[in-house]
């Protein structure tokens, strides 16, 4: 068994930021349909525990890469890029946070309807495709440094829209 | 991958031999085994036809009278039959207490967090009596199913938490009932759906049982079922609309005194044939008189759906929230199905059929489902359908922490990651010479430790002494696929495994449940040697089968002529042992040949990764 494959090499997909979800998908499946514990229940222990090991690894692998930021993430620290917990970003960007901070607080403030918190998120969203962008172009052109700065762009983004995920569901009192 | 049911002559197995197996629906107020006969997967009935067997056991000093005849029982000795037990389930008396539940018992304090319940047969845990109704289930297998059955799938709350789910395992264990796999309910009933139907897309399961709620989003693609989220809430069910229903009686009845135990399991009673005529009628006469607390009126369904209407809603809310986790738009689910039989309640169908507006399905008996689910799930797992491809992904439905400094939780798996999964987290000593660490784990999404449900503690013993911060623990933490946790730890640096002691908070300690297994064998002595005798057997039996299974398929294409010599020996060797009564040989003759083919099953395992996606390189090069 070859734990180092890295979760790319697992699916056999190119190791690229834009990738097939639909397709992983279909990959995750079948891996799962071969060494899924169900399929082992009459196996012997040692089988068994493989199976297990094996279905854990294709599930941390595919949680990893079917969504864009952890799959970011992952792609830098191939490379032998960590990310930093404190990063130095960019003053013009963090001015802009600040104020989608507080456009995120007026509407938690003023109960504002759902509908503005729907724009505010759909704007966040948009935002992100962007650095998304700018993580793709700069990965592939080689800029690992770019790269990253574009991953704390996204963390930051991410950060605010669970923000507002959770205003949302005070909103409508979950 | 194929691995059953290709057997050479004169091997233990007869080809084709089909196993026994069944779905268990272990449920709040009834429960039921299921089972696939000549390719029809149904409810098996008892002696007088009837399916469903109410979960209620009745202790008496020289019997216990599980089903039925229990409930029969229930108004006039309620002290001593035991109803609705699933809702205490890996739950300490102190929760019981501070859920607000009315509990018609009497409580006696246990060594380890779990209540005990005092009946004239002595004190009994609620994992006990589970243990009962899985046995009087079992029974009415035999009825239908000759010899033992070679394994069950039971089903629990998709909500369910780790120490409930080890509860019920633990009562099977009791029961001396062979697990093959704890199934989700919501997750069987939508199997039973899918097979049912060949239906793909995304479902909604609405599961309202007796106790429990559960929400779980599925979408169904080619035979595998992948549970995207789930939610829910263990204490929302029918039992609390019948509370709704006999708080009116009381309050309309101007009684002031305490109510007695047998004025409140009459009250419930009553309350529960109310609420199942107002789903059929608007108005409901109500007369009841107990031991002085008489009441007659008329209930009208309004009336009862103003009551029941902040509950229904809860379970909406629960709906909302699976539908954000799961990631999908409320839009893409394609269909809505109900379970459970307080999904007969018309306000309850209304308000699903409102929120997902689509018309929710009942065409499969909202109370059989979920066993018709588990036991096509069960025929599958035990090997009688080797060819299917029914393959369930289930999730953890609540996420897992550990206690950090100030009591706050830092979680390690989050809710809704697909199971299994394992985590490694690494600790270090924080004082010179520290031998020991203690880890507190935790499930639940609140921030504060206070706030989740406490699991257990462990103790890591065993680590080298270092100087502060210099040992590195790494702990790894494991959910299989019942959805239940294993710890295990190493101290990184010098390789030392750190032992772990495990103290379930509410769950029953191991040398509880060894003692339990013992007390339920009259003559404890001769009975456990040939017990064990026969679990060895079984045991023998079930490897053989396996390795010798695994060699027609794989053998030649992995192994030399000589490997395949040396498997084959063994099995004949462990076989002829069987025939023998030595329990000791037949264990150490199964070791060795685990040992011996321990490398022949990482082969194979690697065989089947890389044939799963052999079709896949082709057109990755196209």
């Amino acid at each position: 068994m070859d734990f180092k494959q890295n979760y790319f090499e697992i699916f056999q997909l190119p190791q690229e930021f834009h990738l097939d979800v639909a397709e992983l998908g279909e990959r995750f499946r079948q891996l799962q349909k071969n060494v899924h514990p169900d399929k082992f229940v009459n196996a012997s222990d040692r089988e068994k525990r493989l199976s297990m090991q094996w279905t854990a690894q294709i599930n941390a692998a595919y949680s990893t890469l079917k969504s864009r930021l952890p799959r970011a993430i992952y792609l830098l620290g191939l490379d032998g890029t960590d990310i930093a917990d404190n990063p130095v970003l960019d003053p013009v960007f963090l001015m802009e946070q600040i104020e989608l901070r507080e456009e995120l607080e007026e509407i938690e403030r003023t109960d504002g309807p759902l509908a503005t918190l729907d724009n505010f998120k759909t704007e966040v969203e948009k935002i992100m495709a962007s650095f998304e962008e700018e993580f793709a172009a700069s990965y592939s052109g080689g800029d690992h440094l770019k790269a990253e700065q574009a991953v704390y762009k996204l963390q930051f983004m991410n950060k605010l829209l669970l923000a507002a995920n959770s205003v949302e569901e005070k909103l409508l009192d979950y | 991958m194929a691995l059953l049911q290709i057997t050479e002559p004169g091997q233990a197995v007869e080809p084709h031999q089909r196993k026994r197996a069944a779905g268990i629906d272990l449920g709040t107020t009834n429960s039921l085994i299921a089972s696939v006969r000549g390719g029809v997967t149904e409810p098996l009935a008892d002696e007088s036809g009837e399916e469903l067997m109410p979960s209620v056991v009745r202790y008496t000093c020289d019997e216990i009278i599980v089903g039925r005849d229990a409930l029969a029982m229930a108004k006039q000795d309620p002290l001593n039959t035991i109803i609705s037990v699933k809702r205490m389930m890996g739950r300490g008396t102190d929760e019981l207490l501070s859920l607000g539940q009315r509990l018609p018992y009497e409580f006696a304090g246990g060594d380890s967090g779990m209540p005990r319940i005092k009946t004239v047969s002595g004190e009994v845990s609620p994992v006990a009596v589970s243990a009962e109704i899985l046995k009087a289930l079992v029974a009415r297998a035999a009825l239908s199913l000759p010899g033992d059955l070679d394994g069950v799938v039971i089903t629990v709350p998709a909500y369910f938490d780790d120490a409930q789910r080890q509860a019920t395992k633990d009562a099977a264990t009791i029961a001396g009932v062979e697990v093959l796999r704890l199934l989700n309910e919501p997750t069987a009933a939508a199997v039973a759906y899918g097979l049912d139907t060949g239906s793909e897309g995304v479902v909604a399961v609405y599961d309202l049982g007796g106790g429990t709620f559960d929400i779980s989003l599925l979408r169904l693609n080619r035979g595998v079922f992948e549970v995207l989220s789930t939610g829910g809430n263990t204490s929302l069910g029918g039992d609390d609309f019948d509370q709704k229903i006999a708080a009116w009686m009381v309050s309309n009845s101007g009684f002031k005194d305490e109510i007695t135990h047998v004025q409140f399991r009459s009250l419930m009673l009553k309350a529960r044939e109310i609420k199942e005529s107002l789903s059929e009628k608007d108005a409901v006469a109500v007369d009841i008189e107990t031991e002085g607390l008489k009441f007659s009126g008329e209930l009208t369904r309004s009336r009862f759906e103003q009551d029941i209407a902040p509950l229904v809603e809860e379970s909406i809310k629960a709906c909302r929230r699976a539908i954000r986790d799961s990631g999908i738009d409320l839009s893409e689910v394609d269909s809505v199905i109900l379970v459970g039989g307080s999904t007969r309640v018309p306000l309850v169908r209304q308000a699903v059929a409102a929120y997902f507006e689509t018309r929710p399905l009942r065409d499969i008996d909202p109370d059989k489902v979920v066993a018709i689910g588990a036991a096509a799930q069960a025929n599958q797992l035990v090997g009688n359908r080797p060819d299917d491809e029914i393959l369930l992904l289930d999730v953890l439905p609540l996420s897992l922490g550990l206690e950090t400094m100030g009591g706050l939780t830092e979680k390690i798996i989050q809710r809704n990651t697909t199971i299994p999964v394992a985590l490694a987290q690494e600790f270090t000593t924080y004082k010179d010479g520290q031998t020991a660490l203690l880890v507190h784990v935790v499930q639940g999404e609140r921030d504060l430790v206070a706030d989740c449900r406490s699991l257990a503690r462990f103790e890591l013993h065993g680590i080298p002494p270092m100087v502060a911060g210099a040992a590195k623990i790494q702990v790894v933490f494991q959910v299989d696929a019942d959805g239940l946790l294993s710890v295990s730890a190493t101290e990184q640096s010098t390789g030392v495994a750190a032992r772990v002691e495990v103290k379930p908070t509410y769950g029953l300690a191991e040398e509880e449940i060894t003692s339990m297994l013992k007390d339920s064998f009259e003559h404890a002595e001769a009975d456990a040697q040939s017990r064990s005798l026969y679990e060895a057997r079984v045991e023998a039996g079930r490897v053989v089968e396996a390795l010798s299974n695994a060699l027609d398929v794989d053998g030649e294409k992995l192994l030399s002529a000589q490997e395949i010599e040396v498997l084959r020996e063994g099995m004949l060797k462990l076989e002829s042992l069987v025939a023998g009564e030595d329990t000791r040989a037949i264990n150490t003759s199964i070791e060795m040949l685990g040992k011996a083919s321990e490398e022949f099953a990482g082969l194979r395992m690697d065989a089947s990764v890389r044939q799963a996606l052999a079709g896949y390189r082709i057109d990755e090069l196209a």
